[in-house]
């Protein structure tokens, strides 16, 4: 029993969490990785670009809950996601052609393109705030919890609750059908190969027949969608405010960067080592412990490698860690 | 040589309109706003110096900004606040100081291991070591050390304070501080590449911050240190001064005003000092055969090294006489405020904003990053009210009730960051070599 | 007369190296372009093939002038080129790869699939395996394969045998007597010139972006002078 109360809080405290935060990340390292591989340069502005999605998803959410449409249980956010997806890759593909495009014919250094994404970065996020404000704003509008730690402790009878959100688990459930068709995308049908090509070897690419401009597209299209599905998702487990998207860029710079830049799979893995971690390390496990061990042998104060203060800078010290210690990540990535 | 002399032509005519838009917030808002502004333009003008000398001479992207001016500010604090004596009698703070730069210096130790260890696993026994004992050492001594000062009449000071020095010596020594720290960071991460650097000494600084906000015993934290002693006198000394009371009253200016006035241009006094030291021994070592050196680093990597330059050792040098300089811009920008908040300090102001002051400005010329830094700090405080006119200018056929219209000047003070962004965006694609361009030297 | 290439001059901005050459290549045969290092082969081969904007002179293929086509466009027409370096994706499979090559010929994708992988049995064996992992030989093979899944009238080669052993090139060299007599024409630029002539039916011999000597293969690998002068003795 008090091995099922230890396993009980582990899910709880940091397998759940850990898995929603990690998706989160993973499907930002995997616009970021992208981008990475088939324009070449770091895009600081997809932290913004997830913003200007969460944005979309909410101002058309007030549009369909203005009708009195809603799908209770579920918050009317999903309905929106569809629409606020093609205005998203339409506002990424409108960015593209007025800022990165000149920069990529005339052959610019990649580190010219970087800036540029800086100077995006700057004016979606005052659009972003002359367009919705800065405030803080609740997206969820359906239930709370599927089953919530209460009544866990009922039905289960054990001292340790497990909640879990209908945010959580929307969460996780889109991640995977989004990383799902990605990958089907990117390995069974002829466009994703072709784009895989294109990041593989340029100039082959285009011998074959390869044209840059749908590359491009498709680029921007798949980047569009997982930007905004990433902003609406991680809006809805944890409210929307404008600032924190910004806040976001270094976790999945870490995430993409931990795992192999360029490597979708390293993207993906990368956001569980960053979710995780932050997780595992400011995580207190004096009760863990406690269920464990007998209390007389339980040492004293608390039992945290890092106080909760650190939370997001540890995803920094990760990165700078990988960037010093070991470039190319977990996965061989792409090194400039 | 005739393009010298155009480009000597774009510089003084830039110095003149940045003295012009001076004059006209002084008569069209007010002298005292103007010299704010002034202030902030000079601080941000050496900021941009610094990022300059790395990016324009020798193609070094530093996103540390941000983490520099925060060190920067925080040897503010630490030199010139009074000391809190009960924490310095005992001896906790002497011992929690030797502790800390213990525990940050871990990084070195990767290079003393190149030297003594060879063997993988004993490096790897070793650094677990390392670790456990870093990990006894905060828990039995650091934590509680920690613990003491922070409670330490907490609601005043709770910190360990400072030499009690005079603040203006904490600029040089801010440069010092912030030189030894890029050795540091520079020797770690300066073999990473253009966009991973970037990313690197982005992540660096974010982590600097996030120390200082969290370390609560070294500079109070999030709880900010406040009433920081001036290098000039107060306002309310001045006000007194029967002197100065005479002239205000000829000069038809209140005497608050006047006083307010009289500290801000003795400010700006120091920083243009500040800042014409600092240009002309720049200006001097890139006429040198150093700076033909860093040109040719610059320009090629490849050739310069067959030439048997160490171009590892030109980019720490650099590195760290830029990030000097944005250290010692750092500790000016706490003086001017007379307070020390680490949250105030984000990348998109401190980091990125200075970015668009050296491209805008003009990359790989001094001038140009003064200019930049006037220009962008300028537009940074008007962006307000001229996004407030272009909103106006876009709704005009709307009522002044419309509530579209009430909306988005709600919001105009937002307009800054996207006109920030398109001027950067826009200047990077049709002026790419900014307001003036290199200087052409042979 | 399938290639048809007359007084190209073509060069990198300021210096010109390519200066008046003329090829000229039917179907079913076998050209060879040699010459010593810095004759402008390669250059010479990248203009035909669009990859150099061409100053002067024109490119006829199949009796149409394609001097104004872009690469992708002569590879509609029936041409496909083999560059000397970084010429598969390292980091697809086998088979993804020749999927690439026929980008733009889908309809007869898995005929010419078909008959690359009667040509080099061995890309048959590791079609899922990553190309990267290759051995230089194969990795050869997969190149010329990429580019014959355009099903080519002319397949055209850079130095297909830098960097591989020698017996891999017999083999290579062997393969392509296969492939033209299958019908396509082949252009290739070689550095080994004695081995290249050999199987060659045509061969231009280059100096200073100037044809020296055209003539059949074996009547250049018997010309004392070329001897002497390009095949060392």
């Amino acid at each position: 029993m008090e091995i099922i109360n230890a396993f009980a809080l582990i899910i709880n405290y940091i397998i759940i969490p850990g898995l929603t935060y990690g998706c989160q990340l993973a499907l930002g390292a995997l616009g970021v990785t992208i981008i990475y591989t088939v324009l070449r340069f770091s895009n600081f502005a997809h932290g913004e670009l997830m913003s200007f999605g969460a944005m979309t998803s909410i101002l058309i959410t007030w549009i369909i809950s203005y009708f009195g449409i809603s799908i209770f249980p579920l918050p009317t956010v999903i309905l929106a996601l569809p629409i606020s997806i093609l205005i998203t890759i339409s506002y990424c593909l409108l960015v593209d052609k007025f800022c990165f495009k000149y920069h990529r014919e005339k052959n610019s250094k990649n580190v010219i393109s970087l800036i540029v994404s800086i100077g995006v970065m700057f004016f979606t996020s005052g659009l972003i705030r002359v367009l919705i404000g800065p405030n803080d704003r609740t997206i969820n509008d359906g239930e709370r919890f599927i089953i919530s730690a209460r009544e866990f402790k009922e039905i289960t009878g054990l001292t340790e609750g497990i909640s879990l959100k209908l945010s959580q688990s929307i969460t996780i459930i889109v991640s995977i059908i989004a990383v799902v068709l990605l990958f089907w995308f990117l390995n069974k049908t002829k466009t994703g190969k072709s784009m895989r090509a294109y990041s593989d070897n340029k100039d082959l690419a285009l011998l074959s027949g390869i044209k840059t401009e749908n590359i491009i597209f498709y680029t921007w299209l798949i980047t569009g969608t997982l930007a905004c599905i990433a902003g609406t998702l991680y809006g809805l487990d944890k409210s929307y405010k404008p600032f924190t998207y910004l806040q976001l860029v270094l976790p999945i710079f870490a995430a993409a960067i931990v795992g192999g830049i360029g490597n979708p799979v390293g993207a993906i893995i990368g956001g569980f080592v960053i979710s995780f971690s932050e997780l595992l390390i400011t995580f207190s496990y004096n009760k863990f412990l406690s269920y464990l061990i007998p209390i007389n042998f339980l040492p004293e104060g608390s039992l945290q490698l890092l106080s909760t203060n650190y939370k997001i800078a540890i995803s920094f010290i990760i990165l700078v860690l990988v960037l010093i210690l070991k470039p190319t990540g977990i996965y061989k990535g792409k090194l400039l | 040589m005739k393009t010298d002399f155009i480009s000597e032509k774009k510089y003084i005519n830039s110095y003149f309109v940045c003295a012009f838009l001076f004059l006209l917030v002084g008569l069209f808002q007010s002298w005292n706003v103007a010299f704010s502004i002034l202030n902030l333009c000079l601080i941000s003008s050496i900021m941009s110096i610094g990022i300059n000398i790395q990016w324009g001479n020798s193609g070094i992207v530093n996103f540390g900004v941000m983490g520099f001016a925060a060190i920067g500010g925080l040897c503010g604090v630490l030199i010139s606040m009074p000391p809190t004596l009960e924490v310095w009698k005992d001896g906790t703070a002497i011992i929690l100081i030797i502790l800390f730069s213990f525990l940050i210096s871990g990084i070195l130790i990767k290079k003393f291991w190149k030297i003594f260890v060879h063997n993988k696993h004993l490096k790897i026994l070793l650094s677990i070591i390392i670790i456990l004992f870093s990990l006894y050492l905060i828990k039995s001594i650091f934590i509680p050390s920690t613990n003491f000062i922070e409670n330490t009449n907490s609601a005043k000071t709770g910190y360990i304070g400072g030499l009690n020095l005079p603040i203006i010596l904490s600029w040089p020594i801010a440069g010092l501080f912030c030189g030894v720290i890029a050795f540091l960071i520079g020797k770690i991460a300066l073999g990473l590449r253009s966009d991973y650097l970037a990313i690197a000494t982005l992540g660096i600084s974010e982590i600097i911050i996030y120390i200082i906000k969290n370390e609560e015993w070294l500079a109070r934290g999030v709880k900010n240190v406040n009433g920081l002693p001036r290098p000039v006198p107060y306002e309310i000394d001045l006000q007194k001064n029967e002197f100065l009371q005479i002239i205000s009253e000829t000069l038809n200016l209140s005497v608050i005003e006047f006083s307010s006035l009289i500290v801000k241009s003795l400010y700006s006094i120091l920083f243009i000092l500040v800042l014409l030291i600092i240009f002309f021994l720049l200006q001097k070592a890139i006429k040198s055969p150093w700076g033909r050196m860093m040109r040719a680093v610059r320009d090629n990597e490849i050739s310069a090294e067959a030439m048997g330059i160490n171009v590892k050792k030109r980019h720490l040098q650099v590195f760290i006489i830029g990030s000097a300089i944005i250290g010692i811009s750092g500790a000016m920008l706490t003086t001017l405020d007379g307070q020390f908040t680490p949250s105030s300090y984000q990348p998109l102001r401190y980091t990125f904003l200075i970015w668009i002051m050296v491209i805008i400005g003009g990359s790989g010329n001094n001038h140009g990053a003064i200019i930049g830094g006037f220009a962008i700090w300028f537009f940074w405080i008007q962006a307000e009210p001229i996004g407030i006119f272009l909103i106006e200018l876009i709704t005009i056929f709307l009522s002044d009730q419309n509530e579209m219209k009430l909306y988005l000047l709600n919001h105009a003070a937002y307009m800054r960051l996207l006109l920030m962004g398109l001027v950067l965006i826009l200047a990077l694609r049709f002026f790419p070599k900014g307001i003036i361009e290199e200087e052409k030297r042979l | 007369m399938l290639l048809d290439v007359k007084e190209i001059i073509c060069g990198y901005e300021n210096t010109i190296i390519v200066d008046g050459c003329n090829f000229s290549v039917k179907k079913g045969d076998i050209a060879c372009i040699v010459g010593p290092n810095g004759a402008g082969k390669s250059t010479a081969m990248k203009a035909i093939f669009g990859l150099i904007p061409i100053k002067s002179g024109k490119v006829i293929f199949k009796n149409e002038d394609i001097t104004s086509l872009n690469p992708q466009e002569r590879v509609m027409k029936g041409m496909s080129f083999v560059p000397q370096n970084n010429n598969i994706f390292q980091e697809m499979s086998v088979e993804e790869n020749l999927e690439m090559g026929a980008f733009i010929h889908q309809s007869s994708m898995n005929k010419n699939l078909k008959n690359v992988y009667n040509l080099f049995p061995i890309l048959n064996e590791k079609k899922s395996q990553i190309a990267g992992e290759l051995s230089g030989g194969q990795r050869q093979q997969l190149a010329v394969g990429r580019a014959l899944m355009t099903n080519p009238v002319l397949l055209m080669l850079d130095e297909p045998s830098a960097g591989v052993s020698p017996i891999v090139m017999k083999d290579l060299f062997k393969k392509l007597q296969v492939i033209s007599k299958m019908g396509t024409s082949i252009l290739v630029v070689e550095q080994n010139a004695k081995q290249a002539l050999e199987i060659s039916n045509l061969g231009f011999v280059l100096q200073n972006g100037k044809n020296k000597y055209n003539d059949t293969g074996k009547a250049l690998l018997q010309n004392p002078e070329v001897r002497v002068s390009f095949l060392g003795g």
